[in-house]
């Protein structure tokens, strides 16, 4: 499951400042983990309205991660890109792995009993965005919002 | 006799604090007899579609238990967000502040039929923690 380098960034030019890693398993970590990524938001000086939409699509995503996969591991990077700072977050779960992204990726699909926005609408909310799911292996989605993007 | 019940939630709820509001505000429109619902997110910071889907489910379930409910206190930054996200709250009333709200929902329920001149009583706070 470790092919995240591949994420839509040319990954050579991004710098990677700090890393945390944090366990996904129950629905009570979902506010943890926003907290956590609100923290190294505020601390790279984000603003509040950037800052809202990456927690949002960070929620959004770690909820399907506990929804379809049971949990996973949150991985959450502060890194730099030319003058651009960012927050980079990697959502890596060994689900059952989602068999036509490209379906997911279109508003109003749902497998679940969700409202059927989860993916769209979160990739809407963030600069970059990047998912790589094998079925019965996993899923591995990528997002970076950038302090000023 | 309370006419509304004003719910301030004071912290980012997780699901089952969100499912748990939702079940004790509709038993509380039964016990109480209320006729609005005023519900305070001015201090939430995040509004996912779990959370907009709550916030929807209570306006709905309110409905049919002939009260009708309004939330108050929205951030921008909030707003903007569910926008984005393709998240509109349709069929959701909402007002800027507790005091339009209070206003918006005596209109409401005027118009109703109802001749409503007595003063309304905040119950408890039904808000997470």
């Amino acid at each position: 499951m470790e092919k995240r380098t591949t994420a839509t960034t040319r990954t050579s030019l991004v710098t990677v400042l700090s890393k945390d890693k944090v366990p996904i398993a129950r629905e009570q970590d979902v506010v943890l983990f926003r907290n956590r990524v609100k923290e190294y938001a505020t601390k790279i000086g984000m603003g509040i309205v950037n800052q809202t939409k990456l927690i949002t699509a960070a929620s959004e995503l770690v909820r399907n991660m506990l929804r379809y996969a049971n949990g996973g591991d949150a991985l959450i990077e502060v890194i730099s890109k030319g003058r651009e700072n960012g927050i980079r977050l990697t959502f890596t779960d060994e689900g059952p792995g989602i068999a036509d992204v490209q379906k997911a990726m279109k508003d109003g699909f749902s497998t679940g009993k969700s409202l059927g926005l989860g993916l769209p609408g979160t990739k809407r909310l963030v600069s970059e965005f990047d998912i790589k799911s094998v079925v019965g292996q996993g899923t591995v989605v990528t997002v970076i919002k950038w302090k000023n993007g | 006799m309370g006419h509304f019940l004003l719910v301030t939630i004071q912290v980012d709820l997780y699901d089952r604090l969100a499912l748990n509001l939702e079940a004790d505000l509709v038993q509380m429109v039964s016990k109480t007899g209320a006729r609005g619902v005023l519900i305070d997110i001015s201090a939430v910071s995040i509004v996912d579609s779990f959370m907009g889907r709550i916030i929807g489910n209570i306006a709905n379930m309110t409905k049919i238990m002939d009260a009708e409910t309004v939330v108050v206190g929205m951030q921008p930054a909030v707003a903007i967000t569910l926008i984005e996200l393709g998240l509109p709250l349709t069929g959701v009333h909402t007002a800027l502040n507790v005091e339009k709200g209070m206003e918006l929902l005596r209109k409401k329920i005027l118009v109703d039929g109802e001749a409503d001149n007595s003063d309304d009583e905040d119950q408890p706070g039904d808000g997470a923690e």
